[in-house]
C-alpha cells in the first residue's frame, strides 16, 4: 500500500522535497548539539527542560485526539465518522513518532537512551510514558494499517481487530495522563502540583487536537478529492467547543484555588506569568494573548452562526490552536521551574538552534503525516468513499447534487 | 553418535543435573565483586549533617568550603547560569523560602547559608529517575552513576532544593587541566551531577572535606546512633531543615 505515497503530483513531491530540506537544515543543527552539548539551548541549571519537552507534552494531546473521531465511531456507533478514523490514526502515528523524538533530542547522552529499557524502573514516570507512547504509536499503526489494507480489498474490518480498537480508545486516554503525571507528581513544582493537571492535559489536548486534525484535513480536501462528510465535520467542531470550554473552566478553577487560598507556591507562578515579579515580565504578554484568543475562540465556537461559518472555521481554530500551545506549549512548563526553587527568577527562551532542531522533528512529523495521508487519500479515491461532488458536497452527505445542479440552472433559462 | 531418543534423554539429564549444581559451583568460585572495603572505611546507618551556621555564615568562609570541594571533585567553574555547583552559598530568603517572616533578627537575615544536596531519606530525585542512575546507597547517601545517567533531566524538576547540575557542554573546559585531582573522576557532557557527600573520602575512613575545612561548624555522622555527634549537637540546638513540606526529610539541619 505504501506504493501509493511514490505516485505524486508535482506539487506533492515538490512539498515532500521541501520538507526534506527543513529537515536537513534542522539535522545540522541537531548535529551540532550533538557534538558540543545542550549548551547550544537556553535551558540553565534553574529552567532544565525547555522547549522540546514542552512540544512533547502538547503533541501527546494531538496524539490523544484522534481519540475524539474514533470513540463515538465505535463506542456509539456514530457512522458519520467512519471514513475519518484513519486520518484520527494516522495524525496519533506522527505525533507519537514526534513525542519520542522530542524526548531523544532533550535527552543528554542519547547514545544510552536504551538505559530507559535496559534498567526498567517502574518508579520513574518517564518510563511508563515511554512504554505508553511506544504502546499507542504501535496500536495506531497496527489498527490503521490492517483497516486500511481491508478497505481496499473491499473486505470488512476483521473480527479480531475489535479488541485493538478498544483498547487504543482507552490508551489514548492514559497517554495523557501518564504524561501529566511527569509533570504533577513533583514536590516543590506548584504549578505543576495539582490533581486536576491530568485532566485539563486532556480537556487541552481534546480541543487543540481535533482542531489541528481539522486545519491538515481542511487543506487535505483543497489537495485531493477527498471531502469531510458534513455532519463529521459539525461534529468534531462541537466537541473542540465543548472540550476549550471544560479546558477553559478546568484553567479557571486552578486560578480560584490559588489566589482564594492565597497560598505563597499556588499563586507564585500565575502572578509571575500573568503579572511578572522582581522585575520580570517575559510571558505577560503571551499569557494574556493566551486569554484573549481563548476567549474569541470560546465566542466564535459557541456562537451557531459563527461556528457554522465555513470560512470562519479555519480562523477559529487557528486562534484556538495558538492560544491552547501558549497556555500548554509554553506557559505551563516555563510557570514550573519559575518562581525556581531558591523563590527567583530565571528567564528562558530557546534559542535559534533549538528552534532549529525542534522545526527538523515537526517537518519530520509533517513529512509522516503527508505520506500516510496521502496513501489514505488515495485509497479513499479508489474506493470512492467521502468524495468531493460539484455542488462541493461529500459522497457521504447524501445530497442530490444533479437536482441542486437542475435548480441552479433553471432560472438561468 | 547417531541421534536417538535414548541419547537425547541422558544428554537432558545430563544438562539438569549441571544446571542445579552450577549455582552453588559459581558461588564457591567467589562470584561477588572482587572489591574489598577498606579497613579504615567510616560506617553509619544514616549520614547526617548539621550546619551551625552562627558559626558558619559569610559568603567567604561558604566559598573556601566550595572551592575545597570544587576542587577535590573536579567541579568546573561555568560564569554563566548553565553552572555546576555542589556547594554554594545564598541569602536567607533564598535558602528558606517559605519560613521568611519579615521582621526575622537583623543578624539572621544578614548572614549567608550554605547550600548543597540535602541527601534525603525519600529522595523525590531516585524516585523519578527512569535508569536508577541516582539511587540511595544504604547508609542513606544519595549518590549518582555517571555512567548510567542518560541526561534526561527528571531529577533536576524532581529536587525541591535545586541541588542538581546538568553539564550542558563539556565541563573540561572550564576545569584546569594541570590542577585535577586523579583521584576523583571528571564527568562527559549531558550527565548530571551534585554533592556526594565525600563518599570517596568516607570509604578511606576521611570526613567530607567540608566538614573537615568548616574548622567546627560543620558536625558529621550517624542519625541513627543517638551517641553520634550529630545527634549529641541536635538535641542540644534548635535546627530547621530546608522545605518541610515538601516530605522529602532532609538529612542535612541547620542551627539558626
Amino acid at each position: 500500500m505504501l506504493e501509493l505515497a511514490l505516485k505524486g503530483s508535482k506539487r506533492y513531491f515538490a512539498w515532500v522535497a521541501f520538507l526534506l530540506v527543513l529537515i536537513g537544515i534542522g539535522g545540522l543543527a541537531y548535529l551540532d548539539q550533538l557534538m558540543v552539548g545542550l549548551k547550544t539551548t537556553g535551558m540553565s541549571r534553574d529552567v532544565s527542560w525547555g522547549f522540546y519537552i514542552s512540544q512533547l507534552t502538547y503533541l501527546v494531546g494531538l496524539a490523544a485526539s484522534g481519540v475524539m473521531i474514533v470513540l463515538p465511531n465505535y463506542f456509539h456507533g456514530y457512522k458519520a465518522n467512519k471514513h475519518m478514523v484513519i486520518f484520527g490514526e494516522f495524525m496519533a502515528i506522527a505525533a507519537c513518532i514526534m513525542c519520542l523524538l522530542f524526548v531523544v533530542v532533550d535527552i543528554g547522552q542519547p547514545s544510552r537512551m536504551m538505559n530507559l529499557f535496559l534498567h526498567p524502573s517502574p518508579n520513574s514516570v518517564l518510563f511508563w510514558d515511554a512504554m505508553v507512547i511506544n504502546g499507542y504509536l504501535f496500536l495506531n499503526l497496527f489498527v490503521g494499517w490492517t483497516c486500511l489494507t481491508a478497505d481496499r480489498a473491499r473486505l470488512p474490518h476483521p473480527k479480531w481487530l475489535k479488541p485493538f480498537i478498544y483498547i487504543s480508545i482507552i490508551w489514548a486516554f492514559s497517554i495523557h495522563t501518564v504524561t501529566a503525571f511527569l509533570y504533577q507528581g513533583l514536590p516543590g513544582r506548584h504549578y505543576w502540583l495539582t490533581a486536576i493537571l491530568a485532566a485539563r492535559f486532556l480537556a487541552s489536548a481534546f480541543c487543540a487536537g481535533p482542531a489541528i486534525l481539522t486545519l491538515v484535513m481542511l487543506v487535505v480536501e483543497r489537495v485531493t478529492t477527498f471531502k469531510i462528510p458534513r455532519n463529521a465535520l459539525k461534529t468534531l467542531v462541537k466537541i473542540i467547543a465543548y472540550a476549550m470550554c471544560v479546558n477553559m473552566f478546568f484553567f479557571a478553577l486552578e486560578v480560584f484555588t490559588a489566589f482564594y487560598s492565597n497560598m505563597p507556591g499556588h499563586t507564585h507562578p500565575l502572578v509571575y506569568l500573568f503579572a511578572g515579579v522582581h522585575g520580570h515580565h517575559e510571558l505577560v504578554g503571551l499569557m494574556w494573548t493566551f486569554i484573549g484568543f481563548a476567549a474569541i475562540s470560546i465566542t466564535m465556537l459557541v456562537t451557531p452562526k459563527l461556528r457554522n461559518n465555513m470560512k470562519l472555521l479555519p480562523w477559529t481554530l487557528v486562534i484556538l490552536v495558538i492560544a491552547t500551545w501558549l497556555d500548554k506549549g509554553l506557559g505551563l512548563l516555563i510557570g514550573g521551574f519559575n518562581p525556581t526553587p531558591f523563590n527567583t527568577i530565571t528567564p528562558y527562551w530557546p534559542t535559534g538552534k533549538e528552534l532549529l532542531v525542534s522545526m527538523m522533528i515537526y517537518a519530520i512529523g509533517a513529512l509522516i503525516v503527508t505520506v500516510l495521508f496521502k496513501v489514505a487519500t488515495d485509497v479513499k479515491k479508489e474506493m470512492g468513499h467521502s468524495q468531493k461532488l460539484p455542488c462541493g458536497c461529500s459522497t457521504e452527505d447524501g445530497c442530490d447534487c444533479a437536482a441542486a445542479e437542475e435548480a441552479e440552472a433553471a432560472p438561468a433559462e | 553418535m547417531k541421534n536417538n531418543r535414548r541419547n537425547f534423554i541422558k544428554l537432558a539429564g545430563i544438562a539438569a543435573a549441571g544446571l542445579a549444581v552450577a549455582p552453588k559451583a559459581m558461588a564457591s568460585g567467589g562470584g561477588h565483586s572482587p572489591a574489598s572495603v577498606n579497613k579504615d572505611a567510616i560506617h553509619a546507618k544514616h549520614w547526617g549533617m548539621v550546619i551551625d551556621t552562627t558559626k558558619l555564615n559569610t559568603e567567604e568562609a561558604i566559598a573556601k568550603l566550595a572551592k575545597v570541594c570544587h576542587s577535590i571533585h573536579n567541579v568546573p567553574t561555568i560564569p554563566n547560569n548553565q553552572d555546576v555547583k555542589w556547594l554554594w552559598a545564598d541569602s536567607y530568603a533564598h535558602t528558606f523560602p517559605e519560613q521568611e517572616n519579615p521582621h526575622l533578627a537583623e543578624e539572621v537575615h544578614q548572614r549567608a547559608y550554605p547550600l548543597l544536596c540535602n541527601h534525603c531519606e525519600e529522595p523525590s530525585c531516585v524516585r523519578v529517575c527512569p535508569t536508577k542512575a541516582t539511587f540511595k546507597r544504604a547508609d542513606g547517601i544519595v549518590a549518582m552513576d555517571y555512567h548510567r545517567c542518560i541526561g534526561c533531566r527528571y531529577c533536576m524538576a524532581a529536587c525541591p532544593f535545586g541541588s542538581r547540575s546538568f553539564n550542558w557542554g563539556e565541563p573540561r573546559e572550564y576545569l584546569d587541566l594541570a590542577k585535577l585531582n586523579p583521584e576523583f573522576p571528571t564527568r562527559m557532557r549531558g550527565v548530571v551531577e551534585k554533592c556526594n557527600f565525600c563518599v570517596e573520602r568516607l570509604a578511606v575512613g576521611k570526613l567530607p572535606a567540608c566538614v573537615e575545612a568548616s574548622e567546627g561548624a560543620i558536625v558529621f555522622g550517624d542519625l541513627t546512633d543517638p551517641d553520634s555527634d550529630v545527634r549529641k549537637v541536635l538535641r542540644e540546638r534548635f535546627t530547621i531543615r530546608r522545605k518541610p513540606t515538601v516530605g522529602t526529610e532532609p538529612s542535612v539541619y541547620y542551627i539558626i
